[in-house]
């Protein structure tokens, strides 16, 4: 994609942007789901209801935070709230419409890990761990999870699961009692993926207009399903992209911004 | 409850061995009190923090834990706390058993903690390997509905360790922001110290603030810029620059151990600290 104007990156926050709708209810992760959540609500959705973990219900930061809790979350919010109550009152409440997740490795079920690479007791790489993400996954109404796909992260078994998605396929998620409907959208630098009816295993149903379908097939650690008739996502417009860059470039200056130490 | 310095405090309450909670989510994270488990070489420690970022990754670095209980810990934002990611991928620099849960878990962990009950409860780790990997998370079936839901024990830490925003005079506290589960890590565990950025005269906290009076604090010390880098709301910002420099210096044991030596062991109290960080920041 070097001869597009834009960077895969841009591509996957705004076509994760466009699936928030005004007014949702959407408890953010951190990273590129909650940069696709801010662009969402500076452009299409300026209703939405941003929950951060933290506790900060309705925050309308205005660059975005490095941490999950950043102060500008705090400030810019309608209510702050403890972080026993966010997770009991309002995400197991059943408050939350989308959840939207990132995760080191996701597998053909929209299970996902962020905890370990390698076996948990002596892991290659220990990753920072479930957080918020398991209660996130079963009790949000609907999940979007947002991550690049290549075979070291589209894998066929994930080494620990750290969320559930639809588990084993075919009804499992269900009937393990999860109130929320699971994985409903994954974008990935390819595209988008939706589960099938019945099985419940992800397949490739849109495409970015530079990639195929066996590139990303390529890039899938199982034999990837593909949609027959698949759409073609739109590129980044002019105002996506500037709002996109300006949120970046004003997040940048903040963050780069040493405080000054009383001496 | 006495107004000591932190030294004080740290020497009176906190033991070798000790289960020590240092609560803040994200804000009011209280790093001199780390600091001071560091110089007056604590060691054996059960450390228990939802997010065990920069100050647990001091502490593990330099050895001080034998066990960690969290459900999150890296770098927010970032990346890898480097040092905590040795400790359990090596060893180094000793072995660290981990308890480990989600957030929702850790929540319910010390709500049940705070109200002397044996298990807190969640409709949680749903089709997740965390009960695999930590026994301790377990199940029960409710006696109204049959429906199976998850427990974690209580958490009651040997000490719970905050940081906030200002005390009075009797030792009354008031905690603003984004709290975290600070309340119920207080009221969980068996002693209580409290840094704060103020003692002033007057509390003045707007009715249903975040209090914790004077008769569940075991000590406050009177500790300005005390949560630096992470930040204290009304008083300074989280300093998002450090939390990216720190990264660097974690990454390389010997860089780390510098770090330590000059700034934390290699100074008396925070003002210390402060002043040798601002000295060798360009």
């Amino acid at each position: 994609m070097s001869d597009t104007p834009y960077t895969a990156d841009e591509m996957m926050t705004v076509t994760a942007a466009r699936m928030l709708w005004d007014g949702c209810v959407c408890f953010v992760g951190i990273g590129l789901p909650s940069a696709a959540a801010n662009l969402a609500r500076l452009l299409h959705a300026p209703d939405i209801v941003l929950i951060y973990e933290s506790g900060t219900i309705g925050t309308r930061p205005d660059t975005l935070p490095l941490s999950i809790g950043d102060g500008e979350l705090a400030d810019t919010a309608t209510a702050v709230v403890s972080l026993p109550e966010i997770f009991a009152y309002w995400l197991q409440g059943g408050r939350v419409d989308v959840g939207f997740l990132g995760a080191a490795q996701i597998d053909r079920y929209g299970n996902l890990n962020s905890t370990v690479i390698g076996p948990y007791a002596q892991p290659r790489t220990r990753l920072p761990g479930a957080g918020g993400a398991p209660e996130i996954a079963s009790n949000a109404r609907e999940v979007f999870a947002v991550l690049k796909q290549s075979p070291r992260s589209f894998v066929a078994e994930l080494d620990f699961r750290s969320s559930g998605g639809f588990l084993g396929g075919g009804g499992e998620r269900a009937r393990s009692g999860a109130p929320g409907a699971g994985p409903q959208a994954v974008v990935t630098d390819f595209g988008v993926l939706k589960p099938l009816p019945g099985s419940e295993e992800l397949a490739l149903v849109a495409r970015y207009e530079h990639v195929t379908a066996a590139a990303a097939r390529a890039a899938t650690g199982w034999p990837l399903a593909v949609a027959e008739s698949l759409e073609i996502i739109a590129p980044p417009t002019a105002a996506e992209l500037a709002a996109l860059r300006d949120l970046h470039e004003r997040t940048r200056a903040a963050h780069s911004r040493p405080v000054r130490l009383p001496v | 409850m006495p107004i000591v310095s932190l030294s004080e405090a740290v020497a009176s309450h906190v033991h070798d061995g000790d289960s020590v909670a240092l609560e803040g989510f994200t804000h009011l994270i209280p790093f001199a009190a780390g600091h001071e488990l560091i110089r007056q070489r604590l060691t054996d420690l059960h450390l228990i923090r939802m997010t065990p970022d920069l100050v647990y990754d001091q502490l593990i670095g330099v050895g001080a834990a034998r066990a960690l209980t969290f459900s999150w810990g890296g770098n927010p934002g970032v990346g890898s706390a480097h040092r905590l990611r040795e400790a359990i991928e090596s060893g180094s620099p000793r072995a660290l058993v981990i308890n480990e849960h989600s957030h929702a878990g850790m929540g319910v962990a010390y709500s049940a903690g705070a109200a002397r009950l044996p298990f807190g409860m969640l409709r949680g780790y749903l089709g997740t390997d965390l009960p695999a990997v930590n026994p301790a998370i377990r199940h029960v079936t409710c006696p109204y509905t049959g429906e199976v839901l998850a427990t974690v024990p209580a958490l009651n830490p040997d000490v719970t360790i905050l940081h906030a925003q200002k005390a009075d005079r009797k030792g009354n506290v008031l905690i603003a922001g984004i709290i975290g589960a600070q309340k119920e890590a207080a009221l969980a565990a068996a002693r209580l110290i409290v840094t704060v950025e103020e003692i002033v005269d007057e509390l003045d906290a707007p009715m249903n603030a975040v209090v914790l009076p004077h008769f569940v604090v075991s000590a406050v010390a009177c500790v300005p810029y005390g949560a630096w880098p992470s930040y204290a709301r009304g008083y300074y910002p989280r300093d998002n620059a450090f939390y990216l420099a720190w990264d660097a210096i974690a990454r390389d044991r010997g860089a780390f151990a510098r770090w330590i030596d000059r700034h934390v062991r290699g100074t008396r109290d925070h003002a210390g600290f402060l002043r040798s960080l601002a000295a060798a920041t360009p």
